[in-house]
């Protein structure tokens, strides 16, 4: 319920960021937490609204207006079991999720005065880390059937842990020597540190999930005896950028950057990619671009330019395109560009250019909206020695899918009907089968896609559903 | 007589012929000296006729609702006629008998008669033809009219006439029942003679040429006019009946019917012997309320008990806190409730039994009674004053009936019996009071039980086998344990029925709970309570016609909630009378869902066993559910146990107690008292709330027992108040009564577990309840992840909880649309809307269009222009909502034509002459800021009678929120909280509602009149009644409403959809014939053109809008309007909120033109061109088969869908009759012409009597057009009337206006009072001491604004009732004086009733109090006494000095001789509230338009 009318008096609180100054220096999370009595009083700040907006703009269903309420009156460990009902992950979404809750918050309909649901999150979550109320959960009775969940980001996380406490044997397969996906080799630990990944994948095993890394699958064969396969490999093929010295050395996709910082930090492997001492240009105006820009700040870059396509978008929520309750499509500044470097709106690169490797960005301005007509006389040369591409992703990557046989829809991704493939006994989640998203999205894709596993199951076990029909046995 | 031919009184489609209520006036006249005359008769009838206003006709005006007389055996006509054959007065009796009309049929009732006659040892004088005028009955009235005849019937040699009298009962019994509706025996006894018939009042004497005859001579006489809701024919209905005539309703009805019933296996008397059981059942099948009433009141006397005795017994006064009572006399009351319950209701009853006469009201007093006594020797008592005009000088004395007491003229001891004297007779004829202190057994003396063991199963499993949810602890029970008080929610309530919901909800949850509405008014218990009492009793019930101590063995319970230890109490009581049986409630889980039905069966079975083995307490416990039993949902249990033990008519051999996990809100423990329950005790909701206090859900510090206590407290308050809903004071009256609608339970499921109530559109039977249990029963198996309970989503939106109506998407893509104008997005709202309706649970989505196979081209439809005319928003107050919402909205509705409401606080006048002006202008029990010239500027007055959210309650507005602007336009003081009472203190029934109607045509004859009603089942007789009344709109809302705040239960447990309740009304209308002169109009969630089309399809010319035009502006359904917390500015008073406020007209232009622009293309597709073409084509309307999941569910919409044969229209055609031909007021416009034209000073003399209403209306109405608020100038136009004024004297009396009456007046003088000035005094001559005689009715001065009034004598009941700003002087005044008074000044220089300055939260109240009796009788709860000071007493002189001047009072002229001393006998009644609030000053002047509370100059 919070405290009548504490909106009023109490103002939002937004997340407490180390200074950029400090943090640049080390790669270790930039976001606080807030103190406890900040934190009450911003759950104090929840009016408990007859219609939660911002319930219904969680992907997850994350019932908020209960936890934040449990927070205002001091009961975490309730708040934490209220949390974890709906979200398997609220550490990961507590960190990186951009929050469309607090977009659709009633509050928010004041733009800026949203409940600061995200850092409630967190609070909640990491107080229930470290005082040991989440442990894990087995299944009380096993099933006796299999699943194989190809892919260990959030949503093949998720869908895992799911299906492991339904009491079903659950094999992880994941091509890279650890898991977590993204997670793990896409954003940086000032954002998230890996521990946080790695105790929760802690928690799955314990709970019996059994991790296959290093393991391309790529052959049906691999997946043969098992009674269902879940794919959720992702949506990994970036979008490229055709331009004339695409070729060069020195252009790169933002992952293979980021993968290798991270890889670096934890001491797995020699980076490949450095922008120490560079002239860093990166192509994307979004989160991985801005991931890239706050990392090429920690090497010490020479400079760090990010560009974007579209133009700039109105500094305040724009009430005629995405009103509230939307998502507003309005201007954020990313954490990255706090900690410096430049940015600019309505760029099309039309080359690069260098002798073997890049040296020099070539662009133009644009009228901002698509057909992006070009400005006249706004070519424009920089400098440029590391070019990370970050536009975006097309689909997910097909060998497998192929190997399948599974249908796919028309953008690429694997077409489903409540997360069931076109071939029996084959299920898909996340990214892979909506196409990018937030991780948000992913946690939810992994739990419904556990549901409709479990359902199909359910069928085969009753002895005349569709899993029985099938042969009730995935076979490779 | 034969009903058969006559179709119209048989149930069909929503219609049902038991909901008909009655209501009427009633008078009789005696000669004290005993001596009979037929000049009794002849002033009897006069009197009938001057109460022709308080009867109705139909829609054939000649068709009255009934009228007649009861008289003394008139033995000069029958020795007459009979002569030497007719035994001597006394051993003969007279029967009269409705027969069938045709003759074969007659011939066989009579001599059934003669033979029962026969076999019971009378002899048979002979047949008498009545002598009648067959051309006088209406068309209406004729066709069904019966043969009527008498028979002469002789005693036995020798029978006493008490045992001649019992003879004659059981014969007519014996025929009742074997000739069954072909013979009616309005009366049949030795002493006393009914004439009566479907006749108007002055009809009767016309028809029954008798009456004429002046051998019929009388020493008594007692006339009834009566007012049915409905008009299907009925002769027998028509009072008197055979002991009584009553003016008022039974609002227990069916429990008291169900209650008599499970008696009569225990019945037995020495009188009666053997032959009583010829006459059961007591109750004859199919009579009314009235009847029904006769019937016990009847069996009661005959056995032996006098007739005051028996009516002390069925209609007790409040005696629980009463202090000022005897003891003997309070001993009286509580013995005889452990003989039988009050019936309770609004009740005048008159009668007689030939030899006394009198009249008695029931507890609260809600009808109006006025006698007089003559020098001469008669007493006359009437509904009203001055029906029977007398000489002044002739008169001794005059009084009114008032609450709880009898009035009786004993013509044997040739006097009036003063009301103690009599009490003291008949509480003193055996020693009851000993007995009962004796016999009966307290709960708290049985010795402490061995508390249980703690159950095995945890708590959690426990709760979730019960259905709890999150939202039962944190919604529900810890504001219930936090403050004592049930929690309160707002805007209504918009998820599924419970029968739809896809959640499985309890089974309380498909019983709506009933309330009263116009034919009865609710009650305020809280204000009120005085009357209220939530005592129970368990126990066994003896034989009702005995009287021994042993009947006194109850064991009493002081509130039903029982904690666990009072639970153990009785469970172990050992005593030897009481003895206890627990019966298990659960059966085994592994028999699923089909072991309901055993399990059951069995309970029945073993409470069958426990009654044998001698248990008087039956404990329904469902303790022992757990993993492997299933509890039986305890609803069930207990009223299938109660109706199975009723039917074995072994009831009352014990009380039954209910131990259960289930019930934990006000509503559960309500619907489980209201089907049998004695007692409850929700074991599982106290456990519940100890594990609140331990998660610290509760205040601080908080004790588990304080938890506890303050919900069971709460919980009681809860259930005085749904019980004062209904206008039902006593849960021992509640008990059993059934006051609840089933909505979605199959036919027969209620036919054999809650038999008697409504169940119309079928619904789940006992397999699917079943089931819903075991499926309950499974999610409770513990597993992970358990340690939460679900959230449902039932008070809030969620999206895995319970489906709401209002829900992100529709909000959301409203608001795009109509901020953006964009059709496109509108579409997707109202499909989405739409399909919600559909998927989701309301009765139209079950609907489907039959479309033709061609529709009509979209440009021939009527423009959505002329659509949009038919649309008014709901009745929000300024208030409840912002200034800038609510002027929103008027804007909005003035540039489309259509409609806005003021809500019930009055308007800032600055609105009147610009588009901020609300066409409707609401008169609700508040009568905050209702002046005349606030009336004068409307289209429509819409009395509101209910509303969807909340019907049968009253509403409070905190002092906080009363603003200086707020307080300007409801005419009160800033900072004052305002309460609006529960009923509206003119319509305690329908006939008071027929005079509202009246005065407020008076006050504006152009405004159509609307009354405004909540769905519910027989709302279609109610409105049949207002259609009756004259009204020339009525609206149906459903229950979904509610803008405003209320308690939960109310928001989702009172009401029932407004497509049933729309059905109902336009389908009772058709068969009335009065469909064609009344516009009818619902509301409740519309949100689409589709719903407007279906609306309309029902029946429905118009159609509200609330929620939808809020969300349009910007509402999101927050759901705390309660809390000044509006983050959209729209619900709140704070200003800073305020300015949040981003709605605008045209976003509410555009959502109602979207809508008529979807209404359209439907009707493009229906191929109707015309909106009103639209109106009551149910044809065009089907159940959709094509949706799943309703059918399965056993819902039948057939009812919802019938169509009667229409005879006239299925619209509204034509107007009413016009009402205001006869006013006395066109004569006093004519006089006062030169004032109203010219300003000039007129004076006017009159003569008034009782059928001149609303005297100085339409005059007012004049001034305040011409000369708006401010009025004319003092003393402009002054009137001197003489005789008895009707009732509403001086209604909204303007400024310049003063009324000088010599006579008396009855009820509602000074009504809304606006300016002018009222002064009431005996007539010259007047041979009684004014000062000790009534000279006003009851409800004097309600909702008066300005003005003053002088009354040389005594006034009714609540004088001065929500007076906020007249300055009156009274020598005396009934109970409840200065009610719920917001402003003003009252002067009482004489004696004061009980409970006065109840609710008084402003204004000043000057008390005489020369006798120190005033504090015990002035209610504290709001105001503290004071003495006067300084500056008061001079105020106060100069108001004692214009009632001297005014009146000749020869009181206040006592006073001011000795001024000095007399000022110290006053007592000032001062609010707590009043007195901040004028220290504060918090007086800030908000508005342009702002009123001044009285601010009259001294006068001389």
């Amino acid at each position: 319920m919070g405290e009548l009318g504490a909106f009023k008096k109490i103002a939002r609180v937004g997340p407490r960021e180390r200074p950029p100054a400090e943090r640049i220096l080390d790669h270790r999370e930039f976001v606080r937490p807030l103190p406890l009595v900040e934190l009450q009083a911003q759950g104090a700040r929840c009016m408990e609204c007859g219609v939660p907006f911002c319930h219904s703009g969680c992907p997850l269903g994350n019932l908020i207006p209960d936890w934040n309420d449990l927070v205002y009156r001091d009961r975490f460990e309730a708040a934490s079991e209220q949390l974890h009902r709906t979200n398997n992950f609220p550490e990961f979404t507590g960190r990186l999720c951009p929050a469309p809750c607090e977009a659709a918050c009633v509050l928010e309909i004041d733009e800026g005065s949203a409940v600061s649901i995200k850092q409630i999150e967190l609070a909640i979550v990491e107080r229930a880390w470290k005082e040991g109320w989440i442990a894990p959960q087995a299944a009380a009775e096993r099933t006796g059937r299999s699943v194989a969940v190809v892919g260990s980001g959030p949503a093949g996380l998720a869908c895992a842990q799911q299906l492991a406490r339904a009491g079903h044997e659950v094999v992880l397969f994941e091509r890279d020597e650890e898991p977590g996906g993204l997670l793990r080799f896409g954003v940086p630990d000032f954002k998230i540190e890996k521990r946080v990944v790695e105790r929760r994948v802690a928690q799955l095993e314990e709970e019996g999930v059994e991790l296959r890394c290093g393991v391309e699958v790529d052959d049906p064969e691999q997946l043969a005896g098992f009674d269902a396969v879940v794919l959720a490999t992702g949506s990994r093929v970036p979008r490229d950028l055709p331009v004339p010295g695409r070729e060069l050395d020195g252009v790169h996709f933002a992952m293979d950057y980021l993968a290798g910082r991270n890889r670096a930090l934890a001491g797995t492997a020699e980076p490949r990619l450095s922008a120490a001492g560079k002239h860093v240009v990166v192509i994307g105006g979004g989160d991985t671009g801005a991931d890239c820009v706050a990392s090429a700040h920690r090497e010490e870059a020479a400079s760090v330019t990010q560009i974007e396509l579209l133009g700039e978008p109105p500094a305040r929520r724009p009430d005629d395109l995405t009103p509230w309750p939307l998502w507003p499509a309005k201007l954020r500044t990313s954490y990255a560009l706090a900690e410096g470097g430049e940015r600019s709106f309505a760029i099309s690169t039309t080359g690069l250019s260098g002798e073997g490797r890049v040296e020099r960005i070539h662009w133009v301005r644009n009228e901002g909206a698509p057909p992006f007509a070009v400005v006249p006389d706004s070519e424009e040369t920089r400098p440029a020695d590391l070019v990370l591409l970050a536009m975006g992703f097309l689909g997910p990557e097909l060998p497998l899918l192929d190997a399948l046989g599974v249908e796919r829809d028309g953008r690429g991704n694997v077409a489903t009907r409540d997360h069931a493939t076109s071939r029996p006994g084959v299920f898909a989640a996340g990214d892979a089968r909506r196409g990018q998203s937030l991780i948000v999205w992913a946690i939810e894709e992994g739990r419904r896609c556990a549901a409709a596993v479990e359902a199909w199951l359910a069928d085969a076990d009753g002895g005349d559903g569709a899993a029985a029909r099938s042969g009730a046995r995935f076979a490779g | 007589m034969s009903r058969a031919p006559d179709n119209r009184s048989r149930p069909a489609g929503l219609y049902d012929p038991s909901y008909e209520h009655d209501a009427c006036g009633i008078a009789l006249v005696a000669r004290l000296d005993g001596t009979a005359s037929h000049e009794t008769v002849r002033r009897a009838l006069q009197a009938l006729g001057n109460l022709e206003h308080r009867g109705a006709s139909g829609a054939d005006a000649d068709s009255g609702d009934g009228a007649g007389i009861l008289l003394q055996i008139p033995d000069a006509l029958f020795r007459g006629e009979l002569a030497e054959r007719l035994p001597p007065p006394g051993s003969y009796a007279v029967a009269s008998c409705f027969l069938p009309a045709g003759s074969a049929e007659r011939a066989r009732v009579e001599a059934l008669i003669g033979r029962i006659v026969v076999a019971e040892g009378q002899r048979v004088v002979a047949w008498r033809d009545v002598p009648t005028d067959a051309a006088v009955p209406g068309p209406g009235a004729a066709s069904v009219m019966p043969c009527i005849r008498q028979l002469v019937v002789a005693a036995a040699p020798g029978l006493d006439q008490d045992a001649f009298e019992r003879k004659l009962y059981v014969i007519r019994r014996l025929a009742e029942k074997e000739a069954g509706r072909d013979l009616v025996v309005p009366s049949l006894s030795s002493r006393t003679l009914v004439y009566k018939g479907m006749l108007t009042a002055p009809q009767l004497d016309r028809f029954y040429l008798d009456l004429a005859d002046e051998r019929v001579a009388s020493a008594l006489a007692l006339v009834h006019s009566r007012y049915s809701t409905n008009t299907f024919p009925s002769w027998e209905l028509a009072h008197p009946y055979r002991l009584v005539a009553h003016n008022g309703e039974i609002n227990t009805l069916r429990g008291n019917a169900n209650w008599m019933r499970a008696r009569e296996s225990q019945l037995a008397s020495e009188l009666f012997g053997d032959d009583l059981r010829k006459v059961l059942p007591v109750i004859r099948a199919g009579g009314s309320d009235t009847a029904a009433f006769d019937n016990v009141l009847e069996l009661l006397v005959l056995a032996g008990r006098s007739l005051p005795h028996a009516l002390m017994m069925m209609v007790p006064e409040a005696y629980e806190s009463r202090d000022d009572l005897p003891a003997e006399l309070r001993g009286f009351y509580a013995y005889h409730r452990c003989l039988i319950e009050p019936w309770d209701g609004p009740a005048a009853i008159a009668f007689s039994d030939g030899r006394v006469i009198g009249a008695t009201l029931d507890r609260n007093g809600l009808r109006p009674g006025r006698w007089y006594e003559t020098a001469d020797g008669w007493v006359v008592l009437a509904s009203e004053a001055g029906v029977l005009p007398e000489k002044p000088g002739n008169i001794v004395r005059k009084g009114r009936l008032q609450p709880g007491k009898l009035f009786l003229v004993d013509l044997e001891r040739h006097r009036i019996v003063p009301d103690e004297e009599l009490k003291r007779e008949v509480a003193t004829r055996r020693p009851y009071a000993g007995w009962f202190a004796a016999e009966t057994v307290r709960l708290d003396e049985l010795p402490e039980a061995e508390r249980p063991e703690p159950p095995e199963t945890p708590l959690r499993t426990r709760q979730l086998l019960f259905g709890y949810a999150q939202e039962d602890m944190k919604v529900i029970l810890a504001p219930l344990a936090a403050s004592g008080e049930e929690p309160v929610g707002s805007m209504g309530n918009d998820t599924p029925l419970a029968v739809l919901s896809g959640r499985k909800p309890l089974l309380y949850s498909y019983f709506k709970q009933l309330f009263a509405q116009v034919t009865n008014p609710p009650i305020d218990p809280i204000r009120e309570a005085i009357v209220m009492s939530v005592q129970a009793s368990v126990g066994s019930e003896r034989n009702l016609l005995a009287e021994t101590p042993a009947h006194a063995r109850q064991l009493l319970i002081e509130n039903p909630i029982l904690r666990g230890r009072e639970l153990e109490q009785l469970r172990h009581v050992r005593h030897d009378v009481f003895s206890s049986w627990t019966v298990d409630t659960t059966w085994p889980a592994a028999e699923g869902g089909a072991g309901l039905e055993p399990a059951l069966e069995r309970i029945q079975a073993e409470a069958d066993l426990a009654l044998a083995a001698g248990a008087n307490i039956i404990i329904l416990s469902d303790r022992a559910a757990g993993l492997d039993r299933i509890p039986i949902p305890s609803l069930l249990a207990t009223a299938a146990v109660h109706n199975h033990l009723v039917r074995r008519g072994t009831r009352l051999q014990a009380g039954i107690v209910v131990e259960s996990g289930e019930p934990r809100s006000v509503h559960s423990i309500a619907v489980l008292i209201g089907y049998g329950a004695a007692a409850v005790n929700p074991y599982l909701m106290l456990e519940t709330l100890a594990e609140l206090v331990e998660l610290g859900w509760l205040p601080d510090g908080t004790t588990v027992e304080q938890a506890q206590a303050r919900a069971v407290r709460g919980i009681a308050k809860g259930l005085l108040k749904t019980m004062s809903k209904m206008g039902i004071s006593t849960v021992s009256s509640y008990t059993g009564a059934q006051i609840f609608e089933a909505v979605g339970l199959a036919p027969e499921l209620v036919e054999r577990h809650f038999t008697g109530t409504a169940s119309r559109i079928g619904g789940v039977g006992l397999r699917e309840l079943g089931e819903h249990a075991a499926a309950r029963h499974a999610r409770a198996v513990p597993g992970a992840g358990d340690e939460l309970l679900p959230v449902v989503g039932l008070f809030a939106w969620r999206r895995e909880g319970e489906a709401h109506m209002w829900n992100p998407e529709t909000i959301s893509t409203l608001q795009h649309a109509v901020r953006t104008g964009s059709a496109e997005t509108y579409e997707r709202y109202a499909e989405t809307a739409n399909e919600d309706a559909a998927r989701r649970g309301n009765l139209r989505g079950l609907l489907r269009f039959r479309f033709p196979d061609e529709g009509v081209p979209l440009d021939e439809v009527e423009p959505a222009a002329e659509i949009v005319r038919r649309f008014s928003t709901g009745a929000m107050s300024l208030g409840s909502i912002s200034r800038e919402a609510h002027e929103t909205l008027a804007r909005a509705m003035n540039r489309l034509g259509g409609k806005s409401n003021t809500g019930e606080g009055g308007e800032d006048p600055v609105r009147f002459d610009d588009d901020r002006r609300s066409a409707i202008k609401q008169v609700a029990s508040g009568r905050f800021g209702v002046s005349a010239h606030y009336l004068a500027n409307a289209d429509e007055l819409q009395i509101k009678m209910a509303q969807g959210a909340k019907p049968g309650e009253g509403g409070q507005l905190p002092g906080h929120k009363v603003d200086g602007y707020i307080a300007s336009v409801r005419m009160t003081t800033p900072g004052v909280g305002l309460i609006s009472p529960p009923p509206h203190h003119d319509i305690y029934s329908i006939e008071d509602l027929k005079q509202l109607i009246y005065d407020l045509r008076c006050a504006n004859p152009r405004a159509r009149i609307s009354v405004k009603l909540v769905a519910e089942v027989g709302v279609g007789t109610v409105a049949a009644g207002v259609a009756k009344a004259g009204a020339d709109h009525v609206l149906i809302s459903g229950h979904e409403g509610g803008t405003g705040a209320a308690p939960l239960s109310s928001i989702l447990h009172a009401g029932v959809p407004w497509e049933i309740g729309l059905a109902e009304t336009q389908q009772t209308l058709i068969r009335n014939d009065l469909r064609s002169r009344i516009w009818v109009q619902t509301d409740g969630q519309l949100k689409t053109g589709r719903d407007v089309v279906v609306a309309a399809l029902l029946g429905a010319d118009e159609m509200g809008f609330a929620t939808a035009p809020l969300v349009a502006s910007g509402c999101v359904m927050m759901r705390a309007c309660h809390l000044n917390t509006c983050p959209v500015g729209i619900a709140t008073q704070d200003p800073e909120l305020r300015k949040r406020f981003a709605g605008q007209p045209e976003h509410v232009v555009n959502f109602f033109f979207f809508v008529a622009e979807e209404a359209r293309r439907l009707m493009a597709k229906l191929g109707v061109r015309r909106f009103e073409d639209l109106v009551g084509r149910v044809d065009l309307l089907d159940a959709d088969e094509a949706l799943t999941g309703w059918r399965e569910r056993g819902i039948d919409l057939s009812a919802l869908l019938h169509r009667p044969e229409a005879p006239r229209a299925t619209r509204r055609v034509e107007a009413q009759p016009p009402a205001l031909g006869d006013a006395l007021d066109w004569r006093l416009i004519e006089a006062a012409r030169p004032a109203l034209e010219e300003r000039e000073p007129v004076e006017v003399e009159l003569e008034v009597a009782n059928v001149d209403r609303t005297v100085g209306g339409l005059l007012s109405h004049e001034v305040v057009t011409r000369h708006g608020a401010i009025g004319l100038p003092r003393g402009t136009i002054r009137v001197t009337l003489r005789g008895s004024a009707g009732q509403s004297f001086g209604a909204w009396l303007a400024p310049g206006i003063e009324l000088t009456l010599l006579g008396d007046a009855n009820d509602y003088v000074g009504k809304g009072l606006s300016g002018g000035v009222l002064a009431i005094r005996p007539p010259d001559g007047a041979g009684f001491v004014a000062e000790e005689n009534v000279i006003a009715g009851n409800t004097v001065l309600y909702g008066a604004t300005r003005g003053r009034a002088f009354f040389r004598g005594l006034a009714g009941e609540r004088f001065a009732v929500r007076n906020s700003g007249a300055h009156a002087v009274v020598e005396g005044v009934g109970d409840h004086g200065c009610e719920y008074m917001t402003g003003g000044v009252v002067v009482v220089l004489g004696p004061t009733g009980r409970n006065f300055a109840a609710g008084m939260s402003g204004g000043v109240a000057y008390v005489l109090d020369e006798e120190l009796g005033f504090a015990a009788r002035c209610n504290p709860q709001l105001v503290g006494l004071e003495h006067v000071g300084a500056e008061d007493g001079e105020a106060l002189r100069s108001l004692v000095a214009e009632h001297a001047r005014r009146t000749g009072s020869a009181v206040a002229a006592r006073l001011l001789a000795e001024w000095e001393d007399a000022v110290q006998h006053f007592v000032k009644v001062m609010p707590h509230d009043y007195r901040r609030a004028l220290e504060t000053a918090a007086v800030s002047t908000g508005g342009e338009g702002f009123y001044t509370t009285e601010t009259e100059e001294a006068v001389a």
